[in-house]
């Protein structure tokens, strides 16, 4: 079973194995498809037609789905590796290890904003910027520069205390936990933290950066924090819902599990603060 | 897995827009929204449905020494998630949305909504530093 931890406890030898399999999934190509993917449901996802990857009820679970595909490819290439995640209510800092030239790079630099250590920097010539939205090829950060500061654990404890997972009109407009834990409303956790990282973290290619697992894998984690919170809430809305996902819907791009497929994580990881 | 090509995602979503036989619909401005956008001098939408919206005015500066334009546009062959309004930079066009609450994001600044499509644009510039947009279907 597949144990998700914390980027702050890993060993050396676990960053090293998860850096390798990064780079070689990057090498073979199936890296650049989980970002085209990405941006092809940031594009289409809309507030008033078909929204499947975001500002959606299914946000949650199509990430998590994206995940674990990704977390399979890793698996492909050294069995050993799971997706970390990043607490960035603790660790909120550019000192932060996360950001160490022994596992993610620090931060780009201010001329340009190019990474210019650790393995994922332009000079590496391992990881190229292949799947972009302008013509800069190599990855690129501006760590709290556009905004201040990460969502505090009290901000988050404030959206994990809301009971209701979704409300209509079920958008980037909605009430409710999902749409204050993605950030459209409210004191903005998800979106914040795209945000606070910068370079192609802030786009629609944003899985360009490695960051994004981590902190998805924690956004992944606080939705099982709000299901142990509130065993009576569930995922809605639960059929009938034009352009949305109801809870019994296979969702794109795989087209054979639905967000009722997904509720459970425990049928696929565990977390290495789970009881 | 079975990937959905970019391209392919964007057809789909044309032949939707054009089955619907108009540009996508976009809602009113939520009342009483902290993040509404403040308003701007705006033009009746141009699809002559009434969608209770209007679309932004066209715009064309020089911002930072790069060419910004914006304009409303008929839905069809592209898709324009703007509800009928495209965004150029130095003559590429920036993909744009805009939200439900009427505010705005591109595809180069994705997680950080802005009052108006202008203000989109000079983000998008600030982003860039100089660097060309890649035209958003090629892929």
């Amino acid at each position: 079973m597949t144990v998700r931890k914390n980027q702050a406890s890993l060993t050396t030898d676990e960053k090293r194995r998860f850096v390798a399999a990064l780079l070689e999934l990057k090498r073979s190509g199936r890296y650049d498809e989980f970002v085209t993917t990405h941006n092809a449901f940031i594009l289409g996802d809309t507030d008033n037609g078909e929204r499947t990857g975001h500002r959606s009820p299914s946000f949650l679970p199509w990430h998590r789905r994206f995940l674990l595909e990704f977390e399979r490819a890793l698996q492909s290439v050294d069995a050993s590796v799971a997706l970390p995640y990043w607490d960035w209510t603790v660790d909120r800092s550019v000192r932060s290890s996360l950001w160490g030239p022994d596992f993610l790079g620090g931060n780009g630099r201010a001329r340009d904003g190019r990474v210019s250590d650790g393995p994922f920097s332009g000079a590496s010539g391992d990881w190229p910027i292949n799947v972009r939205v302008d013509g800069r090829t190599f990855l690129r950060r501006s760590l709290g520069s556009a905004v201040r500061e990460l969502p505090t654990r009290a901000e988050v404890d404030s959206v994990l205390a809301m009971a209701t997972y979704d409300m209509a009109p079920w958008n980037s407009a909605s009430d409710g936990f999902r749409n204050h834990l993605e950030g459209w409303r409210g004191v903005n956790l998800h979106n914040r933290v795209h945000v606070w990282v910068g370079g192609q973290m802030a786009t629609g290619v944003s899985p360009n950066d490695p960051v994004f697992w981590l902190h998805h894998a924690f956004i992944d984690k606080l939705w099982a924090e709000w299901q142990r919170r509130h065993p009576g809430s569930g995922y809605v809305p639960a059929a009938g819902t034009p352009n949305v996902v109801d809870l019994n819907e296979p969702m794109k791009p795989w087209n054979d599990m639905a967000p009722a497929d997904l509720l459970d994580h425990t049928a696929h990881y565990t977390f290495d603060t789970d009881a | 897995m079975p990937q959905l090509s970019r391209r392919r995602a964007l057809t789909a979503a044309a032949a939707l827009a054009a089955a619907a036989g108009a540009a996508p619909v976009v809602a009113s401005v939520t009342a009483g929204n902290a993040n509404a956008a403040p308003a701007e001098a705006t033009t009746p939408d141009t699809t002559g449905h009434h969608h209770g919206h209007t679309s932004p005015a066209p715009f064309d500066e020089v911002y930072k020494g790069r060419r910004i334009q914006g304009r409303p546009v008929a839905g069809g062959g592209h898709q324009h998630h703007g509800g009928g309004y495209a965004v150029f930079v130095d003559g590429a066009e920036l993909h744009v949305m805009r939200n439900a609450d009427g505010t705005w994001i591109s595809v180069v600044s994705h997680y950080d909504p802005v009052p108006t499509p202008r203000a989109a644009a000079r983000a998008a510039v600030d982003e860039l530093q100089g660097a060309q947009l890649v035209p958003f279907p090629a892929n």
